[in-house]
């Protein structure tokens, strides 16, 4: 009982530290939605995993400010992201780009989910050669059994 | 014999993971982003000399020499700490430090470095943060080291105290000052 509260409390408390503090007027919804958007995947430079709308960091509120006169100028989401990327680096894009830094990063799933299928028809192989061999070895199992009964 | 060789499969994927989650832990430990500024050229500004008020600085007002960008606050803690070593470099190095005064109460600002001294060239005021952000500021204090055409070389996140300065800038300016030559 105690433990589902401290859940809920937990649960609770999560959604208000997404929130940020400052609104910046936006002149339609559009905007507002694409200003939500863009703070939710840009990472604070600072706080190591937040993201800008979830902190209070003063370098967050100065971002937070840069994306809102950004797209009140009619910045595209490219450019604001291109921004904050000339800048902050890999590190600012919840999205990493690809290029060769981050090569590993993206190619590693792909790479791994072949060894595993290879590992996989590989056993699958040895398994049934194995096949033959558990015959011999019942042969051999047997003839033990045999001599020690006697 | 192949049925021998897949035992060390797992092995071989457990040592790989340790290697990359140590690379990616030792990252995040670091706490200090990679630049993304290093070798590009100082970002163009348009902001108020501190000491005067009146004045505006830019780009080129820094530009002609190896010199070092200190980024600073009164509101900042490190930067009280680190302030010594500047004094003793701007003293005895024959550099000149400019300051950022980062996001700050003019005000406060001046007073502070009557109470502790002034090792810059001149301040400039960044009251809104925006020059920081164009050098991928993160926090205060930050201290870089641009070339004679105004080329940012090394960036050193944090305060800069006596081994700092030995092991990781002193080396840099020589080697900049060398290349002059």
């Amino acid at each position: 009982m105690k433990f589902s509260w401290m859940l809920f409390v937990f649960l609770v408390s999560r959604g208000t530290v997404l929130a940020s503090i400052d609104a910046y007027p936006f002149p339609n919804k559009e905007l507002t939605d694409r200003y939500e958007e863009l703070i939710s995947e840009l990472r604070c430079p600072q706080c190591l995993n937040t993201n800008l709308a979830g902190s209070d960091a003063m370098i967050a509120q100065d971002l937070r400010r840069e994306v809102h006169r950004m797209l009140i100028e009619g910045k595209t989401n490219e450019e604001v992201l291109d921004f904050m990327y000339y800048r902050y680096g890999d590190f600012v894009l919840y999205n990493p780009r690809f290029d060769l830094k981050t090569l590993a990063l993206w190619l590693s799933p792909f790479l791994l989910f072949i060894l595993a299928g290879f590992i996989w028809l590989k056993t699958v192989r040895t398994e049934k050669e194995t096949l033959p061999w558990e015959e011999e070895d019942e042969k051999k199992f047997n003839e033990i059994l045999e001599s020690r009964s006697d | 014999m192949s049925f021998q060789k897949s035992l060390f499969i797992p092995l071989a994927a457990f040592l790989a993971m340790t290697i990359f989650l140590g690379f990616g832990f030792q990252l995040e430990n670091a706490k200090v982003l990679p630049s993304a500024l290093i070798d590009k050229p100082l970002p163009n500004f348009q902001l108020r000399d501190l000491q005067s008020g009146q004045m505006l600085r830019s780009a080129d007002d820094l530009i002609g020499e190896v010199a070092l960008v200190n980024v600073w606050g009164t509101w900042c803690p490190n930067c009280v700490i680190e302030h010594p070593q500047l004094l003793k470099i701007s003293r005895e190095q024959n550099i000149k430090i400019f300051g950022i005064n980062y996001r700050d109460n003019n005000v406060e600002a001046k007073k502070w470095l009557k109470k502790y001294k002034d090792p810059y060239a001149f301040s400039v005021s960044d009251d809104e943060g925006t020059l920081a952000i164009d050098l991928g500021v993160y926090g205060a204090p930050e201290t870089f080291i641009i070339d004679k055409s105004g080329f940012i070389r090394k960036r050193h996140v944090g305060p800069v105290n006596a081994k700092v300065w030995k092991e990781e800038l002193k080396p840099v300016v020589d080697h900049l000052r060398g290349l002059e030559e």
